[in-house]
């Protein structure tokens, strides 16, 4: 890594006629500089590339293992292990898609008007309503979690609403619950829980791209006689796409990972892909290279979502 | 029909406000129940008030190790990823170099991977490279520092985005070396950055479960604890904890906020 000869350049021009001696001294300076970027990239980046990129080579290394906890296991490069991995849990495999799906799409319904209301309509309030969206983050997130337990009990007021409202039906109506009379232990509660968890991940970045579209603009669409839901889908919206679509990404993303809401919120119907790789691969009677091998498909699938993003957006903007 | 126009030009802040009922709801409920005392093993419902938990919060002791274990690696893992990524957030926003692209998606993946995925593939690595007797105090804070790393470079660097690079000029201008101008120009000005930073780093250490689950090995940390207790019940001094943890975060919001609405407010 030498000097830019542009600068090298430079030195010479503007300083003709100093000694050898103090020309090296310079370059050297120049060399330095160029040097520092890396050197301050160098441990955060060395980091990162040890402890997040190696280890992707170490799990699909697992992945093609055989043998028994009792036993050892050893590589065999038996990629077979995905295709019993597909078989065995493809029903918890599309209920994590299905589950996170829905999250995402309920988390950005409840998302859009939330940054709405915060960057236009809160003025001086805005950081202090921002702060209280990222507040819940600073308890733990499973004694949150659990508080949905409180909420959602069967004698509790929310479900007595919901009963008297005829609302418990209908969720049963469509699957989304077991009976007229109980709303835990269902896809409803899971996904409720999972929404709750991760909306502030779908509110953070919608904000931050409402806050920099000047408001002057929603005053031109409506001076052009445009309604106020037609000023938002023609001019609001495309402007906050970035945000949406970074904001549904980071959504999700853990959501589709998540097992802790499914184990929480959940019951044996709501297991989810991971639950089984906990199961596998930290449970006792499990089988590591199985676990392993749903791992790296849960992370093949969400790099390839990624990468596709990356090329539409751009990394610049959301890192 | 006012009824109705006042709905209607209300409607959205009506929306937000349910939202944010939604989203604070389980707060107030995790303070509510821990002035509960539950007949049985489970603070779910709501029996009789009382301040037993408040006076003995680490429930004889129970809680003691895995909190001061999460608050250990919260406070190393804060240290290292804030002085890292600091580093790294400088490199980006003040100097050029080549391999931009690469730095910025090795930044960006691991915000974007699940977190079982950094789990497990972190727990191959382990496994693979030094067996499981590695697993524990060293492999949960090499994995925290691991996923911290990448917020504090976006907070560091929003930071130094907005500060003027002619201050540091100026400084040099004035004679001071590279060190000083860093020390005595830069550092002040990006403070409230890197604090930023710090703090998000330990929320998000402190508060991680599926990582440290997965590379725990039999080192218990106090999420992982919370999890290990759902089956067997949760002690109201879980919710005392809880509640302490969103006092103390509240307060220093109102701390950052107020002095800055106070002077909003008397400006106009």
């Amino acid at each position: 890594m030498s000097a830019p000869p542009a600068a090298a350049e430079a030195v010479e021009e503007l300083a003709p006629g100093v000694t050898d001696a103090e020309r090296r001294a310079d370059r050297r300076v120049l060399r330095r500089r160029a040097t520092l970027p890396y050197l301050l990239l160098a441990p955060g980046i060395i980091w990162l590339v040890a402890f997040f990129i190696v280890p992707m080579w170490s799990i699909v290394s697992t992945s093609v293992e055989t043998g028994s906890t009792d036993t050892g296991f050893e590589l065999s490069w038996r990629w077979a292990n995905f295709g019993d991995v597909w078989h065995n849990w493809k029903e918890q495999i599309i209920r994590s898609l299905e589950y996170s799906v829905m999250c995402t799409v309920f988390c950005l319904l409840l998302a859009l008007p939330l940054a709405y209301f915060i960057a236009f309509k809160a003025g001086r309030w805005k950081n202090l309503l921002m702060a209280l969206v990222v507040a819940p983050f600073f308890t733990s997130y499973l004694i949150r979690t659990l508080a949905w337990k409180t909420i959602l009990a069967d004698d509790g007021w929310v479900v007595h609403t919901m009963n008297t409202l005829h609302i418990t039906p209908l969720l049963s109506g469509m699957g989304w619950t077991y009976s007229d009379n109980s709303v835990l232990q269902t896809p409803f509660s899971v996904v409720c829980g999972m929404v709750y968890n991760f909306l502030p991940f779908t509110v953070l970045p919608i904000y931050t791209a409402m806050e920099k579209i000047d408001p002057r603009l929603h005053e031109a669409g409506q001076d052009l006689y445009a309604s106020a839901w037609a000023t938002f889908r023609k001019v609001t919206f495309p402007l906050a796409l970035p945000g949406i679509v970074g904001g549904t990404l980071l959504t999700f993303i853990p959501a589709v990972g998540d097992y802790t809401n499914a184990a929480m919120l959940g019951g044996p119907k709501t297991r989810v892909i991971g639950t089984v790789i906990e199961q596998q691969i930290i449970g006792t009677g499990g089988n590591l290279p199985y676990g392993a091998a749903l791992s790296v498909m849960l992370m093949v699938g969400t790099l390839v979502i990624t990468l596709a993003y990356i090329k539409r957006a751009g990394t610049e903007e959301i890192v | 029909m006012s009824v109705v126009n006042w709905f209607r030009k209300h409607v959205i802040a009506i929306v937000a406000a349910l939202i944010f009922f939604f989203l604070l709801v389980p707060n107030f409920v995790v303070v509510w129940m821990s002035f509960n005392k539950p007949s049985g093993k489970y603070n779910v419902k709501w029996e009789k008030f009382s301040l037993d938990a408040w006076k003995n919060p680490l429930d004889d002791g129970i809680l003691h190790d895995p909190l001061m274990l999460s608050l250990e690696i919260a406070l190393l893992a804060t240290l290292v990823a804030t002085v890292l990524g600091t580093m790294i957030a400088f490199a980006i926003v003040r100097h050029s170099f080549k391999g931009r692209g690469f730095v910025n998606s090795v930044l960006f993946l691991p915000m974007a991977a699940p977190e079982i995925v950094m789990g497990t593939t972190l727990l191959a690595l382990f496994l693979n490279t030094f067996g499981v007797d590695f697993l524990g105090f060293k492999s949960i804070l090499i994995a925290h520092i691991m996923f911290c790393v990448s917020y504090v470079v976006i907070t560091v660097k929003s930071r130094l985005n907005g500060m003027d690079p002619m201050l540091e000029k100026a400084a040099q201008d004035l004679y001071a070396t590279p060190w000083q101008t860093f020390w005595r120009v830069t550092f002040p000005l990006i403070a409230p950055g890197i604090g930023a930073a710090a703090l998000l780093s330990f929320a998000l250490s402190f508060d991680d479960f599926i990582i440290t689950e997965m590379t725990a090995g039999s080192s218990v940390t106090f999420p992982y604890w919370i999890w290990n207790a759902v089956q067997k019940g949760i002690p109201p001094q879980v919710n005392v904890i809880g509640s302490l943890m969103l006092v103390i975060t509240l307060a220093g919001i109102a701390v950052a906020e107020v002095p800055k609405w106070l002077k909003t407010s008397k400006a106009r």
